[in-house]
């Protein structure tokens, strides 16, 4: 369970965090072992298995996600993608294939597109993270999102996410000067529904438009 | 009828009413609904594809932290429907026997579920998961159609077929026979199928899932569980893909049905890329024969159709392969046979275009054949054989562009510049190829109820169970709603993807605009005479005692004859009353049994082939068609781009490969089977040829999302054909298959 300070939920954290931080301040392995154990112990006879694996098995992780600062505790072995869907209920970023084939849980990390299915939440720690729920400014969508309204750049909506991540960071990164360089640059983003050629009408709008974001 | 969105009120061009929602990611799919208290359940699959469990070990499962319990087939709860006897069993919409998750020890396929934990984190249950320990009594699968084809059976949806003389191509002066071959193709939405599941009591629940048909979701589980219509409640506006492969509930849908019942917590399962290859439905591979004889002016004689395609063990599942040949030429001499052939897989299902798509690769490839023996035009040969009635049954057609579409796409793609020879053309130092098919699909038409409700602040509301898995229902029954009450289109609110809503018939087969879109207009139409009455009842004002057929609704305002004015939102002032609903049932009229109604479209393809590595490269594409009336044109246009690159990915890419010695996939996820990315598509001309067809729907519209599919793999093959005078049969057409 993610314990989000901006937003507690029920668990009470705190103890635990606690824990957590006292365990990293030991530079020393056997001290923290030492430390620790009488709770190991104790979670042990309590049949607390829980308890001793959280202590365990969760990090500290700060991390910005559409501008606001998130101080999480995570399993290292949680992606970037399962903490924004099922952790922080951010469900735009969609998973699709969960092994980085099919573009779907495109976010942006500093700037970047990145394959969230691939990045462990843990190694974004200190970083900036942008999902399509961060793209538009309040009420107001950005471009390109509008421009995969207008040309019907979607279907069943699933993939869209991604690949309007994907869209403006084409557009950033200098690879959207033809049609034939946006199909090769969009490849990494799947589509079953076949928008293809919609998607690529709507960069190329607003690339014309100088839409860099 | 037919003069419906003759001059629309409505643009025809509006965009998506959930876009959106789709482009902010607040769109919710059914693995998104933040659940109070939801557990995950990852399920455990088996490592045979035929045998029995012989030992199944959850003791380490069940003790790894956040775990709250494993269901297998030893320990379920009791399921109503699947433990009466056999007879009782009986599931109307399936030949044979249903699939059961958990029900026994028995594999019927490879990574087979026979597990599911459930833990409190998805990353806990996962590896869980894998903590399960199974062993097996292991027998020998059969998962090859080739190997099997002595094995075939006959299914009730698919009886052999005959006009004519059976033998009349026999003496035919010129005659064509070929084998051709598809491959397993995997729907592939790219949501995986999910479901998440909440128990509100013993006899009531609530499921968030992935479904073509909330209604047919809804009787599935109620039938199998023993609950009320009322206490099954089916949630599913949002559905990314589906393309048929949701068309019934899957193992994952009821995995996470008998996981929240014994855990008593909510559940979500949602299947790995993987375990989306071999549990909810493909389409079958087929073997299929085609023979066809001619005179020398082309004049078709005779043609046989003898089709085989894949089942599972359990199930008899049909589709309609041989039906285009059937019905696309006119051929007094027709034969067709189709022949079950079942394997130790997973029961195959509806697949974009089902049966049309593998049946049409074969008879319009064929008839390319034919063409080429003739030294025919192939766009002549078709001209020569076209229908001008249902050659099936002597039935008019309801509407027939096909030869327009020819032309108009023959015109725009300039198919008189091909030279008729193989291996002719050059482009830039590739081989080029010009090819063209054609593609005929029913058009279908259900029933289907709609509720619409006049509200106090002016606004329309339609609502119906319909669901939208893509193809842009949900903006086009809006666009009706607003065109039938003459109201402004951002003044209708449509509702659909609820179980709770008036019954509408599933999105697939494309009938949806027909069937749900006839309701939608029947509602209001239904409600404006609702309204008329109440109107003309109410005493002491300008419409009181008015006959009802004289009171009529143009520009937001009702109208009488003497021309007498009201708003919609006074006309409720009027009556006191906060808002009028009706609802109406809408059915197929009895007229449309005299006619025979498809949609119809031609294709042409321009193919680039290396002339060393042999790499095939899409060049441009035109497809026409006539799906009569076009309601929406951007979300028209797309049903077709999609179609295009469906069938770029059946032509050239996409093959479930089996390891048979094993009966497994070896090539299930997205590195392996291969869909065509943004690079694989070329450009693409739609033509439609928009006239409204007079006899099926009030709106004069036909089915759109498949027939861009049937026969677009056969324009790629010929393509093919010409650019290298090589001719695959067997798809998909890798390079392998051109060295």
């Amino acid at each position: 369970m993610t314990n989000d300070n901006t937003q507690d939920k029920q668990e009470q954290p705190g103890e635990l965090l606690e824990t957590r931080r006292q365990f990293l301040k030991q530079s020393s392995a056997i001290t923290a072992i030492a430390l620790v154990a009488p709770a190991l112990v104790d979670a042990a006879e309590k049949k607390l298995d829980e308890k001793a694996a959280d202590i365990f098995e969760k990090v500290p992780l700060s991390i910005e996600i559409n501008g606001k600062q998130h101080q999480l505790s995570v399993e290292p072995r949680v992606t970037l993608l399962d903490l924004l869907r099922e952790q922080l209920h951010l469900t735009g970023s969609k998973k699709g294939c969960d092994y980085g084939q099919c573009g779907a849980c495109t976010v942006h990390v500093n700037g970047k597109r990145v394959l969230s299915c691939l990045s462990l939440a843990v190694m974004q720690d200190g970083k900036k993270v942008t999902t399509i729920e961060g793209l538009a400014t309040g009420s107001t969508l950005h471009p390109m999102q509008l421009a995969f309204i207008k040309h019907d750049g979607f279907q069943c909506g699933y993939c869209t996410p991604g690949q309007i991540m994907s869209a403006v960071a084409c557009i950033n990164e200098g690879h959207a000067g033809s049609d034939d360089e946006i199909r090769e640059h969009m490849s990494g983003n799947l589509c079953r529904c076949g928008a293809y050629h919609n998607i690529v009408a709507a960069i190329r709008e607003v690339n014309a438009k100088g839409g860099k974001s | 009828m037919g003069k419906f969105f003759e001059r629309p009120l409505v643009p025809d061009d509006l965009d998506r009413v959930e876009g959106k929602e789709k482009v902010t990611g607040t769109a919710s799919y059914a693995a998104e609904y933040d659940v109070p208290g939801v557990h995950y359940g990852v399920l455990v699959n088996s490592s045979i594809a035929k045998g029995k469990i012989s030992t199944l070990n959850t003791r380490e499962a069940e003790r790894s932290p956040g775990v709250v319990a494993v269901v297998t087939h030893l320990n379920r709860p009791k399921i109503p429907f699947w433990d009466n006897p056999p007879e009782q069993q009986d599931n109307k919409r399936v030949e044979g026997q249903e699939f059961r998750v958990f029900f026994d020890d028995t594999i019927y396929f490879d990574r087979q579920p026979i597990a599911l934990v459930i833990a409190d984190t998805f990353e806990r249950a996962t590896y869980a998961a894998s903590l399960v320990k199974a062993t097996y009594k292991k027998e020998s699968p059969s998962t090859n159609i080739k190997n099997n084809l002595d094995k075939a059976l006959t299914a009730k949806q698919a009886q052999d077929y005959s006009r004519g003389d059976k033998d009349a191509l026999k003496s035919a002066p010129v005659k064509i026979e070929a084998q051709y071959t598809t491959p397993f193709q995997v729907h592939n939405p790219m949501e995986t199928h999910a479901a998440t599941v909440v128990w509100d009591a013993p006899d009531k629940v609530t499921v968030y899932n992935k479904t073509q048909a909330t209604k047919i979701a809804q009787q599935d589980i109620m039938r199998t569980f023993g609950l009320k219509a009322e206490n099954v409640i089916v949630h599913s506006p949002y559905v990314g893909g589906a393309f048929g492969s949701s068309s019934r509930v899957w193992p994952e849908e009821m995995a996470a049905l008998i996981g929240a019942k014994k855990s008593g917590k909510p559940v979500k399962v949602m299947l790995r890329r993987d375990e989306a290859f071999n549990m909810v439905g493909y389409r079958p591979t087929s073997v299929q024969r085609i023979s066809i004889g001619a005179q020398s002016d082309g004049t078709m004689t005779g043609i046989n159709h003898e089709a085989f395609g894949s089942t599972s063990q359990y199930e008899k599942f049909a589709e309609r392969i041989v039906d285009p040949t059937k019905a696309l030429y006119n051929c007094a001499n027709v034969s067709t046979s189709y022949r079950l052939v079942p394997l130790d897989m997973s029961t195959p299902c509806w697949t974009r275009g089902p049966g049309e798509t593998s049946g049409s690769f074969a008879l319009e490839s064929a008839v390319d054949e034919l063409s080429y023996a003739l030294k025919m035009d192939p766009l002549e040969l078709r001209l020569k054989n076209f229908a001008e009635k249902d050659p099936d049954n002597g039935k008019p057609w309801s509407s027939n562009y096909l030869k327009e579409c020819y032309e108009s796409g023959a015109k725009k793609f300039g198919w008189k510049n091909r030279n008729p020879q193989p291996k002719s053309m050059q482009k830039d130092g590739w081989l080029l190829g010009m090819g063209m098919a054609a593609g005929i699909y029913h058009a279908g038409r259900s029933p289907a109820t709609v509720s619409a409700t006049l509200r106090s602040n002016g606004t329309l509301l339609v609502q119906t169970s319909v669901a939208d898995t893509g193809p842009g229902s949900a903006t086009i029954m809006t666009q009706i709603a607003a065109e039938a009450m003459s109201i402004d289109v951002r003044k209708v609110e449509f509702q659909w993807g609820h179980s709770t809503l008036p019954p509408a018939p599933g999105q697939f087969g494309s009938q949806t605009t027909a069937s749900t879109g006839s309701g939608v207009y029947d509602a209001v139409k239904a409600l404006q005479k609702k309204i008329a009455g109440m109107l003309s009842g109410k005493q002491g004002w300008a419409f009181s005692g008015l006959p009802v057929e004289d009171i009529s609704f143009a520009d937001e305002m009702i109208v009488d004859k003497n021309g007498d004015k009201v708003s919609y939102d006074d006309a409720l002032k009027e009556l006191s009353v906060k808002e009028i609903k009706a609802e109406f049932e809408s059915k197929p009229t009895e007229e449309r049994e005299q006619y025979s109604g498809y949609s119809f479209a031609a294709h042409f393809v321009e193919v680039l082939v290396h002339p060393e590595t042999k790499m095939v490269k899409m060049n441009r594409v035109v497809c026409a068609v006539d799906a009569g009336r076009v309601i929406n044109k951007k979300t028209a246009a797309s049903q077709v781009y999609g179609s295009m690159v469906w069938g770029t990915g059946i032509a050239l890419m996409e093959e479930g490969i089996l390891d048979h010695r094993y009966g497994r996939y070896v090539n299930n996820d997205f590195a392996n089977y291969h869909i065509p990315v943004n690079a694989d598509i070329c450009h693409v001309d739609v033509l439609f040829t928009d006239k409204p067809d007079p006899i099926l729907d009030p709106m004069g519209a036909k089915g759109l999302g498949e027939i861009g599919l049937v026969g677009f793999a056969a324009a790629v093959a010929n393509a093919v054909y010409h650019a290298t005078g090589k001719r695959v049969r067997d798809l998909p057409i890798t390079l392998d298959k051109l060295l």
